[in-house]
């Protein structure tokens, strides 16, 4: 296989291999969608996973070593926190709380 | 809602991807000898952040086709869950409903299921699209702009990735504003405090989300005689 036929044989895979994550529970659980479990976590489980995307995004944002403990990642999602709890404009929040962290980056605070 | 503000709620993702997407772009064509199209082919047909950035090193490994195969569909898995509760939402979509379900992302996923909607199944749908649309769009573009200039980028955006970060953190407290309950926020931040203890780096996200799920498919079972009855808020956990 030349390099290209390559590539196109691996975007061809990969393509598939992420659809199929997508697309297998429309596939097998269409029927079910008025089953009062399906309901349940069509109620539940987006907000549960927003939060653990958070949690788990927030580690991996900050340096949690000393003498930083985290405050690098923990002080710009306060400020998002508090602003959005304040003016609940959603831009407003994300933008300040990325310029905040993006200052605490550059600068080498961290 | 209009067409403008269905843009302005995408807006937080295009700060996210066109980074994100660069980075990508830059990494393709840095490690990989492939003409630049292929980081823009790869976000037109695969669509997904850190599948592409492991599609990366699996191309300079040369990597065999199943096992492409199986560390993308590993690495991606938790969209299994999404799905599932999502099922009602596209109900009906007909054609439309191949695109949404391809274009599910982490954060399309979260925007999708946190917005305000109509009764107007239909028009919901349509915007549902759109913002799928535009979400993809930011991805394929900034791909392409970090395949094209390479190692040239000179704007410090170092940083600006937490754009995502702080977009789960407004949705978070959105849907906890929705639901009225911090329950299911605390299962999920404890399932991925767990996952993070007990699990490697590349394990930890579907860990949390199965995780996740159980918990409340257990929540579920003790829950589900005050549904029957209508007063589901009185806890029985």
């Amino acid at each position: 296989m030349d390099d290209m036929t390559y590539l196109l044989a691996f975007i061809a895979v990969g393509t598939l291999a992420t659809f199929a994550t997508r697309v297998i529970p429309f596939a097998f659980f269409s029927r079910h969608s008025e089953h009062p479990l399906i309901q349940h976590l069509g109620r539940f489980l987006p907000a549960a996973v927003m939060s653990l995307l958070v949690v788990i995004f927030l580690l991996r944002s900050g340096h949690w070593s000393a003498p930083v403990l985290g405050a690098d990642a923990l002080v710009p999602s306060l400020i998002v926190v508090g602003l959005h709890l304040w003016r609940r404009n959603a831009l407003l929040s994300i933008i300040a709380g990325t310029a905040c962290y993006m200052a605490i980056q550059q600068a080498g605070l961290s | 809602m209009t067409d403008r503000s269905v843009f302005k709620l995408t807006l937080p993702i295009l700060f996210g991807y066109i980074p994100l997407g660069m980075a990508f772009g830059v990494l393709f064509v840095t490690q990989l000898d492939y003409p630049w199209w292929g980081a823009t082919l790869m976000s037109l047909a695969i669509y997904a952040g850190a599948g592409q950035i492991l599609a990366v090193s699996l191309l300079a490994a040369h990597a065999g086709l199943l096992e492409v195969f199986v560390a993308l569909f590993v690495l991606n898995a938790r969209h299994l869950f999404y799905g599932l509760s999502l099922l009602g939402r596209f109900r009906g979509a007909r054609w439309r409903k191949g695109y949404l379900i391809f274009g599910l992302t982490d954060e399309t996923y979260s925007l999708l299921t946190s917005r305000d909607r109509t009764g107007d199944t239909a028009a919901e749908q349509r915007r549902d699209v759109l913002i799928t649309l535009y979400n993809q769009s930011y991805w394929v573009i900034g791909s392409t702009l970090g395949a094209w200039s390479g190692r040239a980028v000179s704007f410090d955006s170092t940083g600006i990735e937490f754009a995502l970060v702080a977009l789960f953190i407004v949705l978070t407290i959105e849907q906890y504003k929705v639901l009225g309950q911090m329950l299911p926020i605390w299962i999920g931040a404890a399932a991925a405090g767990l996952s993070l203890a007990l699990l490697p780096a590349d394990q930890q996200l579907i860990g949390a989300v199965v995780l996740a799920t159980l918990t409340l498919l257990t929540h579920y079972r003790f829950h589900r005689p005050a549904e029957t009855t209508g007063s589901q808020e009185r806890s029985h956990g």
